[in-house]
C-alpha cells in the first residue's frame, strides 16, 4: 500500500510541477488575448487596461498563480477569454472525447499487439515473423501525419466511412442505439490512425520481451513436461514477460495522447487537440494551461494505472514494499 | 562486419537523399515560389515516350495541358501539342549550397512548364516545393537535434559527474519534462511565443522550441554512461595523477558518450523533422510562401482538396524514404552500440 501511496504522491507533485512550469512559460509570452483589441481604434486604451485588470493580467506572476490555484479549487481552472466562461467545464467535454478516442485505441492496440507479438516471437526468424517485422518497420517510418491524411484521402475517395467530426447531422434525433452506432462509425478513422501509429512500437516490444523469456530454464522445463506450446506461450511466457510491458503501457498512453492531438485536428474530432490549437492562436491563456494540465493528468493517471497493474501482477514489488 | 556494412549502406542512402535536398535548386525544375496562374491544381503530368500514332520517341515528352471544354478546373492533355523534355536547360536562378548562383536545372521542358507532381492552388510546382521544403524541414531537424544533444550532454554530464543535489534536481526536472506528452509540451512552448513573425524568425524560433523540448531523455542516457565511466580504472588513475574535472570530462568521460549520442541523433532527427512538419502543418511553424514539408500538406485540411486534388498528398509519400533511412541508421547504430558492454545496458530501454 505504501508503494501506491508513494506513487500517488509522486504523481501529484508532478502535476504541481507541470502547472508551475506552464505558468512560467506564460511569463515569457509576448502579448495577451487583449492585445488584438489595441489595433481597434474604437476601443479605448483604458478599456483594455480595465479588462486586463479585471482578469488579473496586470498582477505579478506568483499572485496570478495563487488566484489560479484558488479557482482550481472551485473547479474553474481560470477563465476563458474567447468563450467567456470558466475553463474547466469547457475542457471536460473535450477531454471526455479525447479520452474516448485514446482509451479505445490503447485497448485495441494492445489487444492486437499482445497476441501478434507473442505469435511472432515464437516463430522468430521464420517467414511470418520476418514479414511482420518488415510490415511494422514500414508502419513505423510512415509519419503519423501522413498516415492520418492518407486514411482521410482514402475515406473521402471511397466514401466508406464518415470523415470529420464526431456525429452526423441530425444526431439529436437518433435513437440511443443509432447514436452509439453513429459515434462508433465516426471513431473508425481516428482510432485506426492511432492504432496504426502505436502498433509497431508495441508489437516490437512485446516480441522482444517474449523472445527474451523464451530461453528461460523454467520454460524449457515446462516444455519438457509436455505442456502444450500454446499454454506455454500465453499462460507462462506472457505473464513472466509482463513486467516491462506494463511499464510500456503507461508510456503508450502518453504517446497516444500526443498522437491524438494531431489526429483530432486532422480529422476534426472535437477533443482537446482542436480546442488547444484554437486557444493558442487566440492567446486564450488559461485554456492552454488547462489543456496541457489535462493531458498531463491523463498521462500521470495512465502511469499510475500501470503502477497499480504492476503492483497487482508482480509479487516482487508487493513483498518489497511491504518489507519496507 | 555485416553490421558495419549495413551501417555504411544506410549512411550512403541517407547521404544520397540529403544530397538531393541540399542541391534542391538543381533537381527542382523551378523556383518554389513562382506561380503559374494558368494552371492551378494541375494534376501530375505524364511523361510519354510513345505518341498517339504509336511512334516511339527517343526523347521523352509531355503534352501541354488544356482546360477540358466546358470546365474551369478539369484539365486534359492536348495531344496535338507535345513538348519535349529537355535535360540540363537553364531556367530560374537559384543559389547552390546557399552561395553559388546558378540557373542550370536537371530537367525542364522546351517552351513549356513541366509539373511532375502537379501544382498547388497558386500553380506552384509541387516537386520544386517538395525539394526546397526538404531543406527547411531537414535543417530544422538537424539543428534541433544538435541543440537537444548539446543540452542533454551538458546536463547529463553535470548530473552524472558531480552527483549530489545537482543530480537530484536535474533528474527531477527531467522527469517533469518527460511527464508531459511531448507534442503538448511543444505546443505549450510554442503557444507562448510570438505568432506572426517573418519566415526566417519563425524558422529559428521553432528550431529553438523543438530543440529545447526533448533534452530529458538524452540527458538521462548520458548521465548513465557518465556514472559508469567515471568509476573506470583509467579515469580514477587520471584523477590520481591530478587531472582536473574539466580535463577528465573532456578527455576521458564525454568521449564514452559518443555512441549513445549518435544513436540518439539518429532517433531524434526524424522525430524533430516530424515536429517541424506538425507545427507547420497546423500553422504554428514556418509560414507561406516558404515551403516546408509541413505547410506543403496543410492544404489537405480543406475538404475540397481532399476530395478532388489527390496529388497534394504525394509529398507525404515522398518523404517516407527519409524516415526509413533514419530508422535503419538508428537500428544499425544501436546494434553496433550493443556490441560494447557498458552501453548495452543503457541502450536496452530505448524506445
Amino acid at each position: 500500500m505504501r508503494y501506491l501511496l508513494r506513487r500517488l504522491g509522486h504523481a501529484l507533485l508532478l502535476l504541481a510541477g507541470v502547472s508551475v512550469l506552464t505558468f512560467l512559460f506564460t511569463a515569457l509570452a509576448p502579448g495577451t488575448y487583449f492585445d488584438e483589441m489595441r489595433m481597434n481604434p474604437q476601443i479605448a486604451p483604458e478599456t483594455i487596461a480595465a479588462l486586463r485588470a479585471q482578469y488579473g493580467l496586470d498582477k505579478p506572476l506568483p499572485l496570478r498563480y495563487a488566484s489560479w490555484l484558488s479557482s482550481l479549487v472551485h473547479g474553474e481552472m481560470g477563465f476563458s477569454f474567447a468563450y467567456n466562461s470558466p475553463v474547466a467545464p469547457l475542457l471536460l467535454v473535450r477531454a471526455g472525447n479525447t479520452l474516448l478516442l485514446t482509451i479505445t485505441s490503447t485497448l485495441l492496440a494492445w489487444a492486437i499487439a499482445l497476441p501478434l507479438g507473442t505469435w511472432s516471437a515464437e516463430r522468430m526468424g521464420r517467414l511470418p515473423d520476418r514479414l511482420l517485422s518488415w510490415g511494422t518497420a514500414m508502419l513505423l517510418v510512415i509519419p503519423d501525419l501522413a498516415l492520418a491524411l492518407g486514411l482521410l484521402v482514402l475515406a473521402v475517395r471511397s466514401g466508406w466511412f464518415p470523415t470529420g467530426g464526431m456525429a452526423s447531422v441530425g444526431f439529436e434525433t437518433l435513437s440511443p442505439f443509432n447514436k452509439l452506432r453513429d459515434v462508433a462509425l465516426h471513431m473508425i478513422l481516428p482510432v485506426t490512425a492511432l492504432v496504426l501509429s502505436t502498433l509497431p512500437l508495441l508489437f516490437r516490444h512485446v516480441r522482444a520481451a517474449i523472445a527474451d523469456i523464451l530461453d528461460a530454464p523454467f520454460l524449457l522445463a515446462a516444455l519438457g513436461h509436455g505442456i502444450p506450446k500454446r499454454t506455454l506461450l500465453y499462460r507462462y511466457a506472457l505473464p513472466a514477460a509482463a513486467n516491462p510491458l506494463i511499464s510500456l503501457f503507461g508510456f503508450s498512453i502518453g504517446m497516444l495522447l500526443s498522437g491524438s492531438l494531431l489526429i483530432e485536428v486532422v480529422m476534426s474530432w472535437p477533443g482537446l487537440g482542436p480546442l488547444l490549437l484554437e486557444a493558442i492562436l487566440a492567446r486564450d491563456l488559461y485554456v492552454v494551461i488547462g489543456g496541457i494540465l489535462f493531458s498531463t493528468f491523463f498521462l500521470v493517471g495512465g502511469n499510475l494505472f500501470a503502477d497499480l497493474l504492476l503492483y497487482w501482477a508482480d509479487p516482487r514489488i508487493r513483498t518489497e514494499s511491504n518489507a519496507q | 562486419m555485416k553490421m558495419q556494412r549495413a551501417l555504411t549502406r544506410w549512411l550512403l542512402a541517407l547521404g544520397a537523399l540529403h544530397g538531393t535536398v541540399v542541391c534542391a535548386g538543381f533537381f527542382a525544375p523551378y523556383d518554389p515560389a513562382v506561380q503559374d496562374r494558368m494552371y492551378p491544381y494541375l494534376p501530375p503530368m505524364r511523361v510519354h515516350l510513345v505518341d498517339t500514332q504509336g511512334h516511339l520517341h527517343a526523347r521523352p515528352f509531355v503534352y501541354q495541358p488544356k482546360l477540358r471544354v466546358g470546365s474551369f478546373d478539369q484539365y486534359e492533355e492536348d495531344i496535338t501539342d507535345p513538348r519535349p523534355v529537355k535535360f540540363l536547360p537553364s531556367g530560374d536562378y537559384y543559389r547552390l549550397l546557399g552561395f553559388l548562383s546558378c540557373r542550370r536545372h536537371l530537367f525542364g521542358a522546351k517552351n513549356a512548364r513541366i509539373y511532375l507532381l502537379g501544382t498547388d492552388a497558386y500553380g506552384r510546382d509541387q516537386l520544386s516545393r517538395l525539394l526546397f521544403g526538404g531543406q527547411v524541414s531537414l535543417v530544422a531537424g538537424l539543428l534541433g537535434a544538435g541543440i537537444t544533444l548539446l543540452i542533454g550532454m551538458c546536463i547529463g554530464a553535470v548530473a552524472g559527474y558531480f552527483g549530489g543535489w545537482r543530480d537530484g534536481l536535474l533528474m527531477r526536472l527531467s522527469e517533469l519534462f518527460m511527464a508531459l506528452p511531448w507534442l503538448y509540451l511543444l505546443f505549450a512552448i510554442r503557444a507562448f511565443l510570438p505568432l506572426a513573425v517573418s519566415p526566417l524568425k519563425a524558422f529559428f524560433l521553432i528550431i529553438a522550441v523543438i530543440g529545447t523540448v526533448g533534452w530529458a531523455r538524452p540527458a538521462r542516457l548520458v548521465r548513465g554512461v557518465v556514472l559508469s565511466a567515471k568509476e573506470r580504472d583509467f579515469v580514477r588513475a587520471a584523477r590520481g595523477f591530478g587531472a582536473t574535472n574539466g580535463y577528465l570530462l573532456r578527455r576521458h568521460i564525454l568521449p564514452e558518450t559518443s555512441s549513445v549520442l549518435l544513436t540518439q541523433a539518429a532517433i531524434l532527427i526524424p522525430q524533430y523533422v516530424l515536429a517541424e512538419m506538425t507545427l507547420s502543418f497546423l500553422g504554428l511553424g514556418v509560414p507561406e510562401p516558404v515551403p516546408s514539408w509541413g505547410n506543403l500538406l496543410s492544404s489537405l485540411q480543406q475538404y475540397s482538396v481532399l476530395i478532388s486534388h489527390w496529388w497534394m498528398y504525394l509529398p507525404a509519400v515522398a518523404i517516407v524514404p527519409f524516415f526509413l533511412g533514419y530508422l535503419g541508421l538508428a537500428s544499425s547504430l544501436h546494434e553496433r552500440g550493443a556490441a560494447y558492454k557498458i552501453e548495452s545496458r543503457i541502450l536496452g530501454n530505448l524506445t
